[in-house]
């Protein structure tokens, strides 16, 4: 890593290699792929929140067109599987278990009962209408609140009060201490509601088993196949690893909800080696709304103290997270090791405590969700500085200024057990509200004041970790998994190259950002190098892409491996010109002896004698190709300030993001293109939360936005241009300095959009909180209820 | 039921169910699976495809109500050697990530494009109101558009000099 640098392709904003086939059509998603002769599963899914099964007449539904097989929770209780188990392991965590067809009980509208197996998809779906399952309905509960309430129904008998976990984090007494000695106080009560991931592309699951070798395959829509395989061979199948080959082809985005491994996954490969026929499962949208985990759903209290010129003090945090009815991969680390401790935001806090307690409902599962504890974080604590400046008649941008960590103060201890990386907060909080005028906003905001229209300016400055993870660390917090990341360089005699990573691209431009990375390194045209991935059979164990890791881990671990190849390269060409591997030099694409610069060879000279072998050096082994496993020392913290500005018409409530510009600091940028689409496609994604977004359930666990007809997504017409800037402060603990950026926009735009809204609304008429999504009626309620409050004041 | 249709300039005829929609025809009968499903209540516009010049929601229509009709599908407007200015557009403006929505995306745009050679950026992202993607925050796609609608009317005024 240096600030010098002298790269042709890192930095570069080059075109994707990947796009030919995308905007083609050519791109191979998983239900595009056909094996001859395959069938197709439906699944049967409950209708109800919380059910007793009592009964499967299967007899109902043999005689229909097509029908092969129908499989219920017996048959995978017959078969020997095992419970999908939860990756993440908090001390005294109660697990409840999640068997791929529900036996005796379905506790989630969508979890699954039954599952026909027919020639045809419609003669599948068909007949999965047609199947008839008595069902005795129970008492469910949708909320954490109401049900960890005294006598609520239990979603599992194993899960008293359905509380999962307590989890607690920071000094308590320390905070007390705080808060005592503090002249302000400001406390919030807020929901961070639930949200569905929504990659355009469903879920999809292709199985085949090969009766002689006992080989399964499997293609699934998965951002991390090898997290898959593992699972699925070693705790679900109990089958040798390698008897499993798991592919992930194009997949249409996932955002989180296609990391875990999922009950139909299980259902598809049963299906196969019990018929002896491959057998493919789609998932229809409204499938997808009840069986893709969820994500958010915090219910939490929390408190701040300031010093009566705005010095944070202390923060406590009391925060009931959901989990839905079963805790899929890394359900409990999303609201503690992901949420808790990023509650110290970008500020210099000298006290924190937290307290989340984990609750199980009759909802479909929550787990990560682009951001996955970060969003929820970064919204409470910018939603509680915002009302802490309103309250403290300070601007919320001098506030927050104000309570920085210092760029000379990292690496940098918070209460909450991160230690940050690097940062220079102050830089981009300019540079954004020189980008947005932002006195100029203030100014405008003042003048549209009573003329029907109200302006708000939201302003958050923040920080996430990310680049999951040091292994170590994670162990010790109860992660059942390394989070290295793995690469494979292969040079190819002729000199061209193949990389592969454990590492998955979904959207993200790996295809493209990885070989600008190799081109560098190897100094050889772009066009020579390939990246291959998502494809357990092809490439060395790795652990896949979520929290924004690919760049940071999976990056570092190709650059790695990249250098072992170069090593290599530097003995072969030190023996072919005749001299020390100490004096050849690198450079201009060629190997040369260093101060004889017209004695050189070619990348492809040695690439080719790598495999000949003819004229080589005695101690090094033919070949040329390198692996490397690495694990990162540290999270990498990205950081920034975003600004968004909207419009409110009083009239209709109804709320306009007018604009919408940031300033990230993601370290040095490999593809500024990539990287600012990352951030394009992020702030959407946050905003949509914030103005349109809402998987309501009703009390009795009935889903309410089972479709795109309830379930507003952010459209063309919803979102404004962005102004997206840059500063550029390298983590010094990778060897690219580059940290993690697909999650950062939604992380911060939530909170952004939230706090414009709510500004608005403080400005016009002292509305100091109201939950999201911050629909027309809701805002036309509030300014209606807040001025008929004044109204009642002044008389 | 057998349906003929032209797709891509080709005449195919099948024996296919009379529910089978045209989203359904063009995937599983013909393999042109660069038409997506995207969801199940025409929202998504993953499966546009153009039906006699318009552009249209090929989950909306059963693949008999297309019959005798001329269909174009993303496989049908371009090739890698030979890409439509909005491919182009797509590609040079970073107007994708993850590919699933953009098939619907250009052939949606191409539509556009036609009645209005020249539109503004409300334009373009109100008649794209009926395309989901998550991936892009659509700021990327309205570019795209952009520089196609510029390419197309730099070609149309290289053809007319």
């Amino acid at each position: 890593m240096s600030d010098t640098r002298t790269e042709k392709y890192f930095g570069q904003a080059l075109k994707r290699k990947e796009d030919p086939r995308f905007i083609t059509g050519t791109g191979n998603y998983t239900d595009d792929i056909v094996i001859p002769g395959m069938l197709h599963a439906a699944m049967v899914r409950s209708p109800y929140a919380h059910a007793k099964i009592s009964g499967i007449n299967t007899d109902s539904v043999t005689g229909l067109p097509g029908v092969v097989k129908v499989l219920t929770g017996q048959d995978v209780a017959d078969a020997g599987l095992g419970s999908i188990p939860v990756g993440w392991l908090l001390p005294d965590l109660k697990t409840p278990a999640h068997p791929a067809i529900a036996l005796t009980e379905a506790n989630h509208v969508g979890d699954i009962v039954a599952v026909v197996i027919a020639e045809t998809r419609a003669q599948a779906e068909d007949a999965a209408a047609a199947l008839e399952v008595d069902y005795e309905a129970l008492p469910a509960v949708s909320t954490a609140g109401a049900a960890i309430a005294d006598g609520a129904p239990l979603v599992h008998d194993d899960v008293p009060g359905n509380v999962a976990f307590n989890f607690e984090i920071g000094d308590e007494a320390a905070t007390s201490e705080a808060f005592r000695g503090a002249a302000r106080r400001v406390s919030v009560k807020l929901k961070n509601h639930r949200l569905v991931a929504n990659p355009i592309e469903p879920r999809s699951s292709l199985a085949q088993f090969t009766p002689a070798s006992g080989e399964y395959l499997l293609y699934t829509t998965s951002q991390n196949p090898h997290i898959h395989r593992l699972i699925l061979a070693a705790f679900v199948m109990s089958i040798p690893e390698h008897k499993l080959r798991v592919i992930s082809p194009d997949v249409g985005g996932g955002f989180g909800t296609k990391i875990f491994q999922y009950q139909e996954e299980v259902i598809v490969l049963l299906a196969a080696r019990l018929l002896g026929r491959a057998v493919k499962w789609t998932a229809r949208r409204s499938e997808a709304f009840v069986s893709d985990a969820q994500g958010r759903d915090h219910e939490t209290e929390a408190e701040l103290a300031l010093s009566d010129d705005g010095l944070i003090l202390g923060f406590r945090v009391n925060t009931l997270a959901n989990l839905g009815a079963y805790q899929t991969l890394f359900a409990p680390a999303v609201p503690t090791y992901l949420y808790a401790t990023l509650l110290n935001g970008v500020y210099r806090i000298p006290a924190i405590h937290a307290r989340v307690t984990g609750v199980m409902t009759n909802t479909v599962p929550v787990d990560a969700y682009r951001g996955a504890g970060r969003p929820e974080a970064t919204y409470l604590i910018e939603r509680i500085v915002d009302m802490a400046a309103h309250e403290l008649n300070m601007d919320p941008a001098e506030l927050r200024r104000k309570n920085f960590i210092g760029p000379d103060e990292f690496p940098y201890q918070t209460p909450v057990a991160l230690v940050y990386d690097s940062g220079d907060y102050e830089p981009a909080l300019d540079k954004a509200m020189t980008m947005m005028n932002y006195p100029a906003l203030r100014e405008e905001q003042a003048r549209m004041k009573g003329q029907g229209k109200i302006l708000g300016v939201g302003l958050i400055s923040f920080l996430e970790a990310c680049g999951l993870a040091p292994s170590a660390l994670v162990g010790q917090l109860g992660a059942q998994a390394g989070q290295w990341e793995s690469s494979l360089v292969r040079v190819h005699p002729t000199g061209k190259v193949e990389l592969y990573t454990g590492s998955h691209s979904h959207g993200q431009g790996h295809e493209t950002a990885f070989p600008q990375i190799a081109a560098d390194e190897l100094q050889i045209p772009i066009e020579d190098i390939d990246l291959i991935h998502g494809d357990t059979g092809r490439m060395p164990y790795g652990w896949g892409t979520y929290g924004s890791r690919s760049a940071a881990v999976g990056g570092s671990a190709l650059k790695v491996a990249l250098q072992k190849i170069t090593t290599k390269m530097k003995k072969i060409a030190a023996h072919l010109l005749e001299a020390s591997p100490d004096d050849i030099e690198h450079e201009d694409g060629v190997f040369r002896i260093k101060g004889a610069p017209e004695k050189s060879k070619t990348f492809f000279d040695i690439a080719l004698m790598a495999h000949l072998a003819h004229n080589y050096p005695q101690d090094l082994e033919p070949g040329l190709e390198a692996t490397a496993f690495y694990d990162p020392k540290n999270f990498v913290y990205p950081f920034g300030t975003h600004i968004a500005v909207v419009e409110i018409d009083t009239d209709t409530g109804h709320v306009k993001l007018r604009n919408y510009g940031c300033v990230d600091d993601c370290g040095p940028l490999i593809n500024p293109l990539i990287a600012e689409g990352q951030v394009h496609g992020g702030i959407a994604q946050g905003m949509g939360q914030a103005l349109l977004e809402d998987a309501a359930y009703d009390e009795d666990g009935n889903f309410l936005a089972g479709t795109y007809m309830e379930y507003a997504m952010p459209r063309a017409d919803d979102v404004p241009t962005f102004q997206i800037g840059h500063t550029v402060t390298p983590s010094p603990h990778n060897p690219l300095g580059v940290k993690g950026i697909g999650e950062a926009g939604t992380i911060a735009s939530t909170a952004a959009v939230a706090n414009a809204v709510m500004d608005a609304l403080w400005h016009e008429c002292g509305i100091a909180h109201l939950d999201m999504p911050y629909t027309a009626e809701k805002v036309w309620k509030a300014i209606r209820d807040a001025r008929s409050q004044l109204q009642a004041a002044d008389d | 039921m057998n349906v003929t249709l032209t797709v891509n300039g080709k005449s195919y005829t099948r024996d296919v169910e009379p529910r089978t929609l045209l989203v359904h025809f063009l995937r599983e009968e013909l393999l042109l699976t660069g038409t997506h499903v995207g969801c199940d209540t025409s929202q998504c516009g993953a499966c546009t495809v153009h039906v006699n010049g318009d552009a249209v929601k090929s989950c909306t229509l059963l693949a008999v109500q297309a019959s005798g009709m001329e269909v174009t599908t993303i496989e049908g407007i371009g090739t890698v050697a030979d890409l439509h200015a909005l491919q182009t557009g797509f590609w040079e403006e970073h107007g994708l990530q993850c590919g699933f929505c953009t098939p619907g995306m250009i052939m949606s745009s191409a539509e556009l494009l036609r009645h209005t050679p020249n539109p503004t950026e409300d334009q373009i992202r109100h008649h794209l109101e009926g395309n989901l993607c998550r991936c892009t925050g659509y700021h990327n796609i309205v570019r795209a558009v952009q520089h196609a609608a510029g390419a197309m009317q730099g070609a149309g005024q290289a053809a007319d000099d």
